[in-house]
């Protein structure tokens, strides 16, 4: 058991309204919450490091609460969704892994049965490493059109000592999306994939 | 958007941080610092317009809707914001004087009307740069430009903007000053608020 030490949140949301097509009636909404914690296994390896993913599930929860808030505050607007992890120096990426179980459950416990698979990337990296969290469809991965990605970072995070844990959430698809596929009006939705 | 407003605007970005701790040390009640941005098209690019009176009452619109929209962010009554900033970023087909003439005429006294108050100058910086160029948003209090502990800056930055023909405005606003703030000079208690220096 280890306390989860905050020091820093950030909120980032994107309203896009076009991208050189017809502008959208309304904007796609592209959120991202981050966290700056202590890593607790900062410095040197530990070998049991999984009961920390359980310590997370407050934090994972609380932050899947706060991003749909700031997307407006409908689950039913949310319709994408990934997550992923900034490990500093003094840690390993492993330690970036313990933000998979906690994060998709925040999100599928604050969204209700969302069925996909979380997208999730992650990385060792200084402060102001930027990340390209993957995003896919809440309900079936192959849907084309919510393929998408969003680009966080904080200028100071993280520390040697520190994770930098991130969710982000979409409300809808690409703002001009016309790359074929399946669409979101087909899903079976039996297998979090089609 | 771009029907309704007189910007052509492309996208709109908000930011949230709150900091809860500095070297283990908490900060209670965390600070937070909130800024929204909006990427515009530049009416101006590529070429010399003597005139930039389009750009200036863009900035009037600007100053209303983004410090309304930063302040929704923090979730206070505008009259409860401290201080305040604010930033443009010009692609790289524009000039400099584009930032000024969106920043400096006419963006401050709708700031000033939506916060309530406003005695203190609106600090500011401008730069040109490519797509992800990080604007440091300088932050002073709004009232007394000379309080010490509210001396401070927000990075933002928006990864696909400004394009060549676009800009990037920013405008901050926070609920306090630096966490753990601690080498003194003129406290926001001790403010006049008359001169909007002390």
């Amino acid at each position: 058991m280890h306390e989860v030490k905050v020091r820093k949140m950030v909120t980032v949301v994107e309203y896009v309204y076009h991208e050189g097509g017809p502008v959208a009636e309304k904007p796609l909404r592209r959120g991202a919450a981050l966290a700056v914690i202590h890593n607790p296994f900062a410095g040197r390896y530990f070998p049991e490091i999984a009961g920390f993913m359980d310590d997370l599930k407050p934090l994972g929860l609380a932050m899947a609460q706060s991003l749909v808030a700031a997307l407006g505050g409908a689950v039913s607007d949310i319709e994408g969704y990934g997550k992923g992890a900034i490990v500093g120096a003094a840690g390993e990426l492993e330690h970036g892994a313990l933000w998979h179980a906690p994060g998709g459950y925040g999100m599928r416990e604050v969204l209700g049965g969302a069925k996909a698979i979380v997208a999730s990337t992650k990385k060792v990296g200084g402060p102001g490493t930027r990340l390209d969290v993957p995003i896919t469809h809440i309900n079936a991965s192959y849907v084309r059109s919510h393929f998408d990605a969003m680009e966080v970072g904080i200028g100071d995070s993280p520390r040697a000592d520190e994770i930098l844990l991130a969710l982000v959430m979409t409300t809808g698809p690409r703002i001009h999306n016309r790359a074929g596929g399946l669409a979101a009006s087909d899903i079976q939705g039996k297998d979090g994939l089609r | 958007m771009s029907g309704t407003t007189r910007a052509k605007i492309r996208k709109i970005v908000t930011f949230v941080e709150e900091i809860h701790s500095e070297m283990g040390r908490g900060v209670v009640p965390p600070t937070r610092r909130a800024a929204a941005v909006a990427v515009i098209e530049n009416p101006f690019a590529g070429k010399y317009v003597q005139d930039l009176s389009e750009l200036m009452d863009i900035g009037e619109e600007l100053g209303e809707m983004l410090t309304e929209r930063a302040v929704a962010c923090l979730g206070i009554p505008a009259t409860a914001v401290e201080s305040y900033g604010k930033a443009a970023a010009v692609g790289e087909d524009g000039e400099l004087e584009h930032a000024a003439a969106i920043l400096h005429p006419k963006l401050g006294a709708p700031v000033r009307r939506v916060l309530g108050k406003g005695a203190a100058l609106i600090p500011s910086a401008k730069k040109r740069g490519g797509m992800g160029v990080p604007l440091d948003i300088p932050l002073g209090h709004k009232d007394a430009a000379f309080v010490r502990s509210h001396f401070d800056a927000m990075e933002v930055r928006v990864p696909d903007a400004p394009r060549a023909r676009e800009i990037v405005v920013a405008i901050a606003v926070t609920d306090s000053g630096r966490p753990l703030a601690r080498v003194g000079g003129l406290t926001k208690d001790q403010i006049k608020g008359e001169d909007g220096l002390r």
